[in-house]
């Protein structure tokens, strides 16, 4: 279990920045088609800003901003878009991830809609790579008992 | 200690093996090695034509190799399922 970090500098400070971490971490996501970037990174980004919010204040806060059920379920929804994407491909009548075929259901062009595929399969990646961040850290830094420690907490907290 | 030794002597014999390797490398930056002869042009021209991405890296990594990059993807998710059956525990 964490321990209690009062602390209203760092607090407020960590209010200030998660946002804008949140912007950039989107930003190095959707400009990944033409400045260095793309999902991996923008999704480490996103899952560094949880990763302060835990270190600067509690885990109970971070996972009453972000659940843990809720979490899981972004674990696999970023592989099924990028899996999707490709199967999507594949039922148009393509290859297994030629995005080209998307502009059947997409209204550009081929060239263009491989361009549209490229950012819906990085978003999964997005996605997947922030929640699985998140998960393994709140795995590790409670050696697996976070849902007893959240219930722990939630005790002492009605108690107080 | 003479485990420690063999597995020194052997250290020594698997660098030099590895580094006798390293003379059959291209010269640095040499513009006809084999891996800039092969499907690089390809990519540098056309890029743009094909994908409408600006960016190299971005249209190899998501497009031209986008099964790999489908599956990097699956090995973090599968990091992450491992470590939570591993370490996760049920509250009784």
């Amino acid at each position: 279990m964490i321990a209690e970090w009062e602390d209203i500098i760092i607090q407020t400070l960590c209010r200030f920045l998660i946002p804008f971490m949140q912007t950039y971490s989107l930003y190095v996501l959707v400009h990944g088609h033409s400045s260095p970037g793309g999902g991996f990174q923008g999704g480490c980004i996103m899952a560094a800003c949880f990763i302060l919010l835990v270190i600067a204040y509690d885990l109970n806060v971070a996972k009453r901003r972000f659940k843990e059920k809720i979490n899981v379920i972004f674990c696999s929804l970023g592989v099924f878009i990028y899996a999707g994407t490709g199967w999507a491909c594949l039922l148009l009548g393509g290859k297994f991830v030629d995005y080209g075929k998307l502009s059947l259901i997409l209204p550009t062009d081929p060239i263009k809609a491989r361009y549209y595929g490229m950012a819906s399969i990085e978003t999964g990646v997005e996605i997947a790579v922030m929640a699985i961040m998140i998960s393994i850290f709140w795995d590790l830094v409670t050696a697996g008992k976070h849902e007893e420690a959240f219930k722990e907490e939630e005790d002492v907290g009605t108690n107080r | 200690m003479i485990k420690k030794a063999i597995s020194i002597i052997i250290a020594i014999f698997a660098a030099a093996a590895l580094l006798e390797g390293v003379r059959a490398f291209p010269k640095w930056a040499d513009p006809y090695q084999p891996a800039s002869l092969h499907v690089s042009p390809r990519y540098i021209e056309k890029t743009v034509e094909e994908t409408a991405v600006p960016n190299m890296v971005t249209s190899v990594l998501a497009d031209y190799r986008g099964y790999d990059t489908m599956f990097e993807t699956s090995v973090i998710f599968t990091a992450g399922i491992s470590v939570m059956m591993l370490l996760r525990r049920r509250p009784k």
